[in-house]
């Protein structure tokens, strides 16, 4: 391969810095390609969990990026999902581990679903399709990439949640007392339980797609 | 009947799709054609029944703290290995998947075709690997998580083949644009559990 050229690409270069921008609107992970919707729904009833959980999964996207794009060219083919399996499980058990130690009142909130970042479609679907063909500082990118737009989408979902199903953010009661006791306002209960999520994401990815103007058949 | 009664619950109380969300991501990209739900929703079921009580095995003898009680050294029986069940669970689902995939190659060509690409999928599927971790959690015995095991399967299998059904009418509803696909699946998604909600509460 050409060594020399790619080592002159600049580290910043347009195309890599294509690779990081990209999924945060022309090819957003949840709102287009629908990965990783399942940790999406069930971790947002809050916000403060939905940050937690965004940042384990850039931490585990993009390590996990850097090491099978090291390590590509000695994956055979055929074993290439349990050796991709193996390197995430091992990342997530790492952050839940972390998290067990220095926020575990978190961790109990998010209970399963730090384990279930390994089924994490979005990991997978990153190291299928990036970082097993391209070089590790591109991969750490699109990791990054990747990470942060899944972050900020289950933020905004969480933002949501916690505002209209308990009027809070982030624990802080944030809808005034006053409307409850003058006006008889009352915190959407749906919003916390299971439908609100899937009718929020809906919504959301109607307002993205609107904007970003991609069309499904 | 603390049998039925768990079966009751894992389908249609706290569904494991509609409630935990688990299985999303096959569920959203499966769900066009009811055939193809069909043959995925028999699969999470097959897969899942026999993943729980091998999981739940492993865990029970292996990982547990003092699970190796049985080995009769003191040294085995004080290790406390939990913290590799991430890894173990995900291992055994992986196998599983695999043997699945050549046991419908060998009986169903038609299957395997219409399937081919998804089986792989299965081993990704939250709702098995979710489905283990629950066992651990809850802490249910052999019985009890064979049981949750096929029940739970079959609540996917519900919530895949009745979303899909829905999805074969909906193609000729005029819907917005940007709400096409996937946006207008999660509202009904949406629906769809709020209406599973309905059966909170029940129990025999």
């Amino acid at each position: 391969m050409a060594d020399a050229t790619e080592a002159a690409e600049p580290l910043f270069s347009t195309k890599n810095r294509k690779t990081f921008k990209d999924p945060f609107m022309v090819n957003n992970p949840i709102t287009l390609q629908v990965l990783g919707i399942c940790s999406a729904l069930a971790v947002t009833a809050q916000l403060k969990p939905s940050l937690v959980m965004g940042i384990a999964v850039v931490f585990v996207v993009a390590c996990a990026n850097v090491t099978i794009s090291m390590m590509r060219r000695f994956i055979p083919g055929r074993v290439r999902i349990i050796v991709e399996m193996t390197v995430v499980a091992t990342l997530v058990i790492l952050v839940d581990q972390v998290l067990r130690a220095y926020a575990f009142e978190v961790s109990k909130q998010l209970s399963l679903f730090v384990g279930l970042i390994i089924t994490n479609c979005i990991v997978l679907g990153r190291l299928e399709a990036f970082a097993m063909g391209n070089k590790v500082w591109p991969s750490f990118l699109d990791g990054l990439g990747n990470g942060l737009s899944y972050a900020a989408v289950i933020a905004i979902v969480g933002f949501f949640r916690e505002l209209m199903g308990s009027g809070q953010v982030l624990g802080f009661k944030v809808v005034p007392q006053a409307l409850y006791d003058n006006l008889g306002y009352t915190d959407n209960g749906l919003m916390v339980l299971a439908p609100g999520a899937f009718i929020i994401l809906g919504l959301l990815i109607w307002v993205q797609r609107t904007v970003s103007g991609h069309v499904e058949d | 009947m603390e049998y039925i009664n768990l079966a009751i619950k894992a389908i249609f109380v706290e569904n494991i799709l509609l409630a935990y969300f688990l299985g999303m991501c096959s569920y959203l990209a499966v769900s066009k054609k009811v055939p193809t739900a069909i043959g995925l929703g028999i699969a999470v079921i097959f897969v899942l029944t026999i993943t729980s009580p091998v999981n739940w095995f492993i865990y029970e003898y292996f990982l547990k703290p003092g699970a190796m009680h049985w080995t009769g050294s003191a040294k085995l029986a004080a290790m406390d290995l939990s913290f590799l069940k991430l890894i173990s669970f995900i291992a055994v689902i992986a196998a599983m998947v695999q043997i699945v995939e050549m046991f419908i190659e060998k009986v169903s060509d038609t299957l395997y075709n219409q399937l081919g690409i998804f089986l792989p999928l299965i081993t990704v599927n939250c709702s098995i690997l979710g489905g283990a971790l629950f066992l651990v959690e809850r802490e249910y015995d052999l019985a009890e998580s064979v049981v949750f095991g096929s029940a739970s399967g079959i609540g996917w299998f519900l919530a895949i083949v009745s979303m899909a059904a829905i999805r074969q009418k909906l193609r000729y509803s005029n819907i917005p644009d940007g709400l096409r696909g996937l946006g207008i699946t999660m509202l009904v998604t949406g629906l769809i559990a709020m209406a599973f909600m309905a059966f909170s509460g029940i129990s025999l």
